[in-house]
């Protein structure tokens, strides 16, 4: 079954990033297929390649980056929400004026059509936030 | 329909509001700190009693481990789910309503 994913919360909140992890993680390993990951509102926050959580506590940025590559994920951060919230790519830095992005790996910053052909495409799109 | 609800019935009301909205033959699925809603002997506990059986009821094991709780304190018609029930869950209904 094909599943889009949204994360509304950032990293280190609650614990809805987690969850959206663990279920993205779980979906995968039982054979279904995740459309996208779609990042918005304080959600963008968990796309930034700058956070250096302790070394003996879950890195939740990393988790998505690294499931993101094992499973080719689109990871897509909001650009709006992404803009107000200083998470940037190159391009995006180049044209606002600033002197260093921090989009993480495997992320990419696009538009909130996005998540609306998430759910149009998706058998299931499933939230999680605060 | 699948519903989830993720806050503390003692913190929000959005449990109460899903409960209320819910349809016969709905389920239910508690995690993080909604999980609280799935425990016997407290101040909701008989509200949430009364849509047991109209609705299927479920908590995630792992949210319910984490913070102490014992499937022995769990109210009665209450499911256990792990990650992969989630799953299951939501594939298995039409629709899923996050109650945020």
């Amino acid at each position: 079954m094909k599943f889009g994913i949204l994360v509304n919360e950032g990293p280190y909140t609650h614990q809805a990033s987690d969850s959206a992890y663990q279920f993205t993680k779980a979906a995968l390993e039982k054979g279904h297929e995740i459309y996208r990951v779609f990042f918005y509102n304080d959600g963008v926050n968990n796309g930034t390649r700058l956070t250096v959580p302790p070394q003996d506590e879950r890195n939740i940025q990393v988790n998505w980056s690294e499931l993101g590559e094992k499973y080719k994920l689109d990871l897509v951060v909001c650009v709006a929400a992404a803009q107000r919230r200083g998470i940037l790519d190159e391009s995006e830095a180049k044209r606002h004026g600033k002197n260093a992005d921090n989009i993480a790996p495997g992320f990419r910053i696009s538009g909130l059509g996005q998540l609306i052909e998430t759910g149009i495409e998706c058998d299931r799109v499933v939230a999680f936030g605060d | 329909m699948l519903h989830t609800v993720n806050k503390s019935p003692f913190e929000k009301s959005t449990f109460e509001s899903c409960l209320n909205h819910a349809r016969p033959g709905d389920a239910v699925l508690l995690i993080e700190d909604g999980v609280y809603g799935a425990v016997k002997g407290t101040a909701v506990s008989g509200q949430v009693a009364k849509f047991n059986g109209d609705l299927k009821l479920y908590a995630l094991g792992p949210d319910l481990a984490a913070r102490g709780i014992k499937d022995a304190s769990l109210m009665e018609g209450v499911s256990v789910v792990d990650y992969g029930g989630f799953v299951d869950l939501v594939a298995k209904h039409d629709v899923s309503q996050a109650w945020l």
